[in-house]
């Protein structure tokens, strides 16, 4: 009975955040948000060569072989650095798909390229959760038709994890005749979510793929955006605790009067127990199957709830100087604004935890 | 991570469960409250000791079991119980605050006098600490011990004296050295609720209630030898006891039964013929407080691992009182809520549910929000001891008064 991180966790977690320390500081994400590519270029390599690419993806194929924990950790040191980078499409959603629901064929020809970076692949499996604005993709005849919204890492992406209407996955080239991939831009500058547009474009089934395995990466996507948040306000904590120790007001640093120290409080109180519901719910992806999907919506809903808590009181905390580009507190705003709707807000993700516990009628 | 139990521990479990197959029929109906147990709860206390299900650690000398500490068997214990429905040893202030502190601080003829009637429930204690002019700034107490030959007579009125009208014996808090800074004048004396000069009057809650009283000392007199720890030191001895006492305010399985019973309660209440739980909103607020909760026994069990490796849970562990008593407070809200009308029922009233047990839990919840350390002082806990901020600036020539 261990309930906590392994050394060797620590240590993955670790190197992934120090390697961020140095390679992504506020003036990298800063400036790879004003330029034209969503996705840093520096850090898509120097990830690959932490391996990060290949965390889930077994090593016969080159990847790290490593569990839903070990990415949640990877996913926190992202969020806690607003890294403007692929993850939880690219590196955990679609690898998953492929392992899960490919041929072998389909496993040898995607697995290594992605593992080693080589590749990027985006998902689009919004549709299976919730539509808006009539998407859904229908496959017809081999043939696949239709829109998919907030496609997850959609930019570069040379392959796309495609969900159709009954829950099968399909793998779809980017380049394919029929194929439209375009950038939906979000308050997030950090991270590329994109709109599928599919005509008639031929569809090359993942065969083991199903409702169930679609379910499945959703609840690993969900483990993931929990953790980014985690990540994100965890960092936002940091900064308000430090700013408020610097700040002077009235002759004394704002940090000692009881207003703003409750308000950091409240703020620790809430996300340090969600902390360790977020390594329940991946190791429960991992090993204990049958928790798995309800505690996938519960770390999902309650950091998202406690990220709009952090988020909101952090930057208030800041004063007026938190409302500005200058503290660039915004860019850890808006990525756990875009982390708590992402694959189902708290209100569909809770009635979802309902359901599976038989409250409602399936 | 690594949820599952050792060998030795699975074998422990399986000693546990079958000790309760073969003597829950000698366990007393309900749980062994704060009041005086009954003749049935106090042989299934000897029992439970016997076997080491209570007083676990408490050395044989004293009365208790012996064993090594191992934090992992306790809760073994405590969940095999919970899960059996079978009431736990007994749990009061005496067990909880006062026999820890003994162990800490005692002399070796006070842990030989006291522990052991203590644990096995044949002497019932209650805690004279808080006063109406110092609560939160508990230090500030102004109840005189003054010596007079052998002993000290004692002036002055204690609140919050939850048991008094039960209890054998008292440990209090008093002033014996009025010209010290407040944090040092303090003695920590124990004495029976027999001695002449001691009135206990009982204090009425919102609840309709008297869970507690006010106690008033007038020339009370006790011999010197009756203090726990140095003169002066009472302040050291006491927080180790209120270090004890903050542990017992947030325990996440309590949180659980109750939200079992607030499912249940969802399930099973109708509301214009429609079954609560179908309402959306109200089943919202469920299953967000249910991932609440989970986050709560989650931490729970990394602060137990880290105790149980000697470690320090940092935050982890200073949150859980704050948390954990919101949380309570909010489940009970929850339960009234699903009932609406039926929710303000209260005393006798027909159509009333579970005994008024929404209500009144949710108000004497809110006693625990403030009590054992209020919100906002556990605020300033988190705050100050566990994000490193700054203190309050003192006010100026602040003394014992």
């Amino acid at each position: 009975m261990e309930f906590g991180l392994s050394s060797e966790q620590r240590m993955l977690q670790d190197s992934v955040a120090r390697y961020l320390a140095d390679a992504c500081p506020m003036q990298h994400v800063r400036d790879t948000a004003a330029g034209p590519q969503v996705v840093s270029a520096t850090l898509k390599a120097g990830l690959a060569g932490l391996g990060v690419p290949g965390i889930l993806i077994p090593a016969e194929y080159g990847g790290m072989g490593l569990g839903l924990l070990e990415a949640a950790l990877v996913a926190e040191a992202l969020g806690h650095r607003v890294a403007p980078a692929h993850f939880t499409g690219a590196h955990v959603m679609a690898p998953l798909a492929i392992m899960s629901g490919g041929s072998a064929g389909q496993q040898q020809t995607w697995l290594p390229r992605l593992a080693k970076g080589e590749a990027t692949a985006a998902v689009a499996v919004t549709e299976s959760i919730l539509s808006r604005d009539g998407a859904g993709v229908r496959a017809k005849n081999g043939r696949l038709e239709g829109a998919a919204l907030f496609v997850l890492d959609a930019a570069d992406a040379e392959v796309i994890v495609v969900a159709d209407e009954t829950g099968r996955q399909h793998l779809v080239a980017a380049d394919a005749v029929g194929v439209e991939l375009i950038a939906l831009p979000t308050i997030d500058r950090t991270r590329s979510v994109g709109e599928l547009r599919l005509s008639g474009v031929a569809a090359e089934p993942l065969p083991g793929s199903g409702p169930e395995t679609t379910r499945r990466i959703v609840d690993a996507g969900r483990v993931m955006l929990a953790a980014d948040t985690l990540g994100a306000g965890a960092a936002m904590i940091e900064q308000a605790v430090a700013y408020a120790g610097q700040r002077r007001q009235f002759g004394r640093p704002i940090g000692s009067f009881q207003a703003v120290k409750h308000m950091c409080a409240e703020m620790a109180a809430a996300l340090e127990p969600s902390r360790s519901l977020v390594w329940y719910a991946a190791h429960a992806f991992d090993h204990m199957p049958d928790e798995a999907p309800l505690m996938a919506c519960h770390a999902k809903s309650h950091l998202s709830e406690v990220g709009r808590l952090v988020a909101r009181t952090s930057t208030e905390v800041h004063g007026g100087m938190g409302f500005t580009d200058l503290a660039g507190l915004h860019y850890w705003f808006k990525r756990i604004g875009l982390d708590r709707q992402l694959l189902g807000g708290p209100e569909t993700v809770r009635d979802e935890a309902a359901r599976l516990q038989g409250w409602i009628a399936a | 991570m690594d949820l599952t139990y050792s060998p030795e521990h699975q074998a422990f479990r399986q000693e546990v469960l079958d000790f309760l197959d073969a003597h829950r029929d000698a366990a007393p109906k309900g749980r062994g409250g704060a009041q005086r147990p009954s003749p049935e709860a106090v042989a299934w206390q000897k029992l439970l000791i016997e076997h080491g299900y209570a007083a676990r650690t408490i050395p044989k000398e004293y009365g208790g079991f012996g064993a090594a500490p191992d934090i992992l068997k306790s809760r073994i214990i405590g969940e095999a119980f919970t899960y059996a429905g079978v009431p736990p040893g007994l749990q009061n202030q005496g067990i909880s605050m006062l026999v820890p502190t003994l162990l800490e601080l005692g002399t070796e003829d006070q842990k030989r006098q006291w522990i052991g009637p203590t644990i096995r429930g044949e002497v019932i204690w209650c805690q004279g600490y808080s006063e109406p002019g110092s609560g939160s700034d508990l230090a500030s107490l102004q109840t005189r011990a003054i010596e007079d030959g052998d002993d000290f007579v004692i002036n002055g009125q204690k609140i919050w004296t939850s048991t008094a009208r039960e209890a054998d014996m008292i440990f209090c808090l008093v002033r014996t050295e009025p010209d010290k800074a407040k944090h040092d004048g303090i003695s920590y004396l124990i004495f029976s609720m027999e001695t002449p000069g001691i009135e206990v009057r009982p204090l009425v809650t919102m609840t309709g209630r008297a869970e507690f009283n006010e106690t008033f000392f007038t020339d009370v007199r006790v011999p010197k030898s009756q203090i726990v720890g140095k003169r002066g030191q009472g302040w050291i001895v006491a927080n180790t006891t209120l270090k004890h006492e903050r542990g017992m305010l947030g325990d996440p399985g309590q949180l659980e039964s109750r939200f079992q019973a607030l499912v249940e309660l969802m399930r099973t209440e109708t509301a214009g013929g429609a079954a609560i739980m179908d309402n959306p909103v109200l089943r919202d607020r469920l299953v967000r407080l249910q991932a609440e909760i989970a986050a709560m026994k989650f931490n729970g069990l990394r602060v137990l691992s880290a105790s149980a490796n000697g470690g320090e849970a940092g935050l982890a562990r200073l949150v859980v009182k704050l948390q954990a008593c919101e949380l309570a407070h909010q489940i009970s809200a929850l339960g009234i809520d699903a009932l609406g009308e039926l929710g303000v029922l209260y005393d006798e009233a027909p159509h009333l549910r579970d005994h008024g047990a929404w209500q009144q839990n949710y108000m004497f919840q809110l006693g625990l929000i403030i009590g054992g350390g209020t919100a906002q002082i556990q605020k300033n806990i988190i705050a100050e001891r566990g994000l490193g901020m700054p203190r309050e600036p003192k006010l100026a020539a602040e003394g014992a008064r």
